[in-house]
């Protein structure tokens, strides 16, 4: 009788743990990070960044609380905040990790024709020699000042015939070159970034988005009406939004306006690296177009497309992208894969609710988000570091060390594509091609598979040499030689010399 | 037994019907016109140029080279899959006959369908070699794979628009005229059904919700 009270007790206890293992399971449905992978399917993987701290204006023990704040930029070990509601500059410098501590609020400065305060000021860059150069975007100009803030020039409309006269100049964006010339975004000009020589002088527009319509558009416009056509979306090109200038010169620019259609079918670029000319040179080898979150539809309290406000050039050339309606951040590496894709909307660290601004110091990243009036810092993970360091390696020359790297990084997470292909360019780059061919057969990377079996296909037909020749030649002539043998044979049942003596 | 087996006038006309789709789709014209006129085709050998396409499709999921394939098996529905090739030669065969029988075309049913499953015989005597090709070539050198597979395709096509002229004495333009035609009326039957289960669907709907009620109020 105990015995069964035992066995009943003990079966019902595996059923409540059987019944509890599932619920503990469904606590966590989704990942905070992912990718897209071959097929676009969402593949959940560990985290490569994770919040370390998240700054509000009274963790900067700041005395006006942040407003509206529009742009984050990191210049060594200092950072600085464009309190664009306040009208000033905040100065921080970090300390250690996790920590930052406010240097002084900068919101006016000596000399100068105009006035000396800022008045909505959006964006700031420093050159080499510490000159700021701040986008005075309510003062309709971009002022330079030296490292004491004392006044050195300023950057006004250009003079331009094109250029609406009425058009109040709003700089918005910019970036400075080596030489100190000024690539600006400014509100309503939409031919591209207005570029100014270090003198001031204006010195041209570059990189305008292209403006592609077909015959469709051609014959609509045709058959409207004049009423209808003025409400008609008219052919402009569109303005970007942010702008990024990478250690080389080559300048990253974001625009979040192109239709979700657009997107999708690649006709129009959420992210262009521009060269001197102006010219779009960013390498689109990835599966997927580089436009944030592949599914725009409206699920989850999320609606439209990725629209990328920001972006920043790590040192190994990855691109990471953040996007203001979807509270995401987006890495790319040199060819467009996608490298991580992490964040959301929310409230909650590491979520977002309309995040502006990003900015990298080495691998750290620090996002901007006015609605919080907060700057959120992350930093890579074990298994970010390790995916870092194998792409490291990889642009180094060291194949072998990369390979390896990439081993360890599927340990971690066994759907990352980049590391399947990453071990099969290691393996190729040592030679080593059968093996390397079944790696990106797994990924489906059939260029590089191809230049792995071509060099494989060589090889064995080297090694066969020998065996090639003698069954090509083994064809041709076996049956020649039957030929010969019966048309012998037949010449000699048919020779009269033999047929006489039957 | 065994030679009882092979002499057995059965498979052998099986056999030879089933060599005979060689010399149709190398004659067209004339084999298609011995095909049915000189009884040389049979079901048999039909079902079985039907059935090696079917298997070589099936075949090239799994063993194409990635390079020119690349199979989201999680999605894929074999029964569908098979239903592409079935459901389109099934509208055309019906179709057809029920557009040439108006327009004395000499061609009954199941001769369209025979002479239609002959003209098939280039899928798969192309595209099984095609398929192992396809493993030991780069992506330099793809476009080798790419037109022969396109142009066994055409030569398909083309073999079973000559072969319905053949078998339906049609002339060339007349022959034109009435593929078109099919063409228009697989449209067409494909409506006929969309409209039917659709309407089906929502009588069978009709009384579900009618029961539904039924047992709400009881």
């Amino acid at each position: 009788m105990r015995t069964k009270i035992a066995k009943i007790s003990a079966g019902l206890l595996s059923i409540l743990i059987l019944l509890m293992v599932p619920m503990t399971a469904y606590a966590e449905d989704t990942s905070y990070t992912y990718i897209y992978d071959y097929w676009g399917d969402v593949q959940d993987g560990p985290d490569l960044y994770s919040v370390c701290k998240v700054f509000t204006s009274s963790d900067l023990k700041l005395d006006v609380k942040m407003k509206n704040p529009q742009s984050i930029y990191c210049y060594h070990d200092h950072i600085y905040i464009c309190d664009s509601g306040n009208n000033r500059i905040i100065e921080l410098k970090r300390v250690g990790t996790e920590n930052m501590e406010v240097l002084r609020t900068i919101d006016s400065f000596q000399g100068g024709t105009g006035p000396t305060t800022f008045s909505n000021p959006t964006d700031i860059a420093i050159s080499e020699e510490g000159e700021f150069f701040i986008a005075d975007q309510g003062n309709q100009r971009i002022v330079k000042l030296d490292k004491d803030l004392n006044y050195m020039m300023e950057f006004v409309k250009p003079v331009d015939n094109t250029l609406d006269p009425e058009l109040a100049f709003q700089p918005k964006k910019l970036v400075i070159d080596t030489a100190g010339r000024v690539y600006c975004i400014a509100t309503g000009i939409n031919k591209g970034l207005v570029k100014y020589e270090n003198d001031g002088t204006f010195s041209g527009f570059i990189g305008a988005t292209p403006v592609d319509f077909d015959w469709t558009d051609y014959v609509w416009k045709k058959l409207a009406t004049q009423a209808q056509r003025a409400r008609m979306e008219s052919f402009v090109p569109t303005e970007y939004d942010n702008l990024y200038m990478d250690k080389e010169g080559f300048i990253y620019v974001v625009t979040g306006a192109p239709e979700d259609a657009d997107l999708k079918t690649g006709e129009a670029d959420a992210v262009r690296k521009l060269n001197l000319m102006g010219n779009d040179i960013l390498v689109r080898n990835g599966e997927w177009n580089i436009i944030g979150d592949l599914y725009m539809g409206n699920a989850g309290g999320y609606d439209g497309h990725s629209y990328l406000a920001d972006v920043t050039v790590l040192d190994n050339d990855i691109y990471v992208c953040l996007d203001k309606n979807r509270g995401r951040v987006f890495g790319y590496d040199d060819q467009g894969n996608m490298v991580f894709a992490f964040g959301g909307a929310g409230n909650m660290d590491g979520y977002f609710r309309g995040p502006v601004s990003i900015e990298h110091s080495g691998y750290d990243l620090m996002i901007l988000d006015p609605l919080d009036g907060a700057v959120t810092l992350m930093i890579p993970t074990e298994y970010g570091k390790l995916v870092y360091q194998a792409i490291d390696q990889f642009d180094q020359g060291d194949y072998t060390a990369s390979g390896e790297s990439w081993e360890q990084v599927i340990k971690y997470n066994g759907n990352y594509d980049l590391a399947y292909i990453g071990i099969g360019r290691s393996l190729l780059r040592q030679e080593r091609y059968r093996e390397a061919m079944d790696y990106f057969e797994l990924k489906y990377d059939d260029e590089n598979y191809s230049k792995a079996y071509k060099q494989y296909r060589k090889e064995w037909v080297e090694e066969h040499i020998v065996v090639i020749v003698i069954v090509i030649l083994a064809l041709f002539l076996v049956p020649m030689t039957i030929g010969k043998i019966k048309a012998i044979k037949h010449e000699i049942d048919t020779d009269e010399f033999f047929t006489r003596r039957k | 037994m065994i030679a009882k087996t092979f002499k057995n006038p059965k498979l052998q006309k099986y056999k030879d019907s089933l060599k005979f789709s060689l010399y149709c789709i190398s004659h067209p014209l004339d084999g298609f016109w011995d095909l049915t006129h000189e009884r040389r085709g049979t079901y048999a050998a039909a079902n079985t140029i039907l059935l090696a396409t079917l298997l070589i499709r099936v075949m090239k999921l799994r063993y194409t080279s990635f390079i020119f394939m690349t199979v989201y098996w999680e999605d894929l529905n074999i029964f569908l899959y098979l239903a592409s090739v079935l459901f389109p030669l099934a509208l055309w065969v019906i179709g057809n006959w029920a557009l040439t029988t108006l327009f004395d075309g000499k061609g009954r049913l199941g001769q369209v369908y025979m002479a239609t499953c002959y003209a098939l015989a280039p899928y798969p005597l192309v595209q099984f070699p095609l398929m192992i090709f396809s493993n030991f070539v780069t992506v330099d050198e793809a476009e080798f794979y790419s037109v022969l597979s396109m142009l066994s395709l055409m030569y398909a096509a083309i073999l079973i628009v000559v072969a319905m002229g053949q078998i339906h004495e049609y002339s060339a333009g007349k022959n034109l005229l009435f593929t078109v035609a099919t063409l228009f009326a697989m449209l067409v039957m494909i409506f006929i059904l969309m409209i039917f289960f659709s309407m089906i669907s929502q009588g069978v709907a009709y009384f579900i919700s009618l029961g539904k009620e039924l047992l709400f109020r009881l």
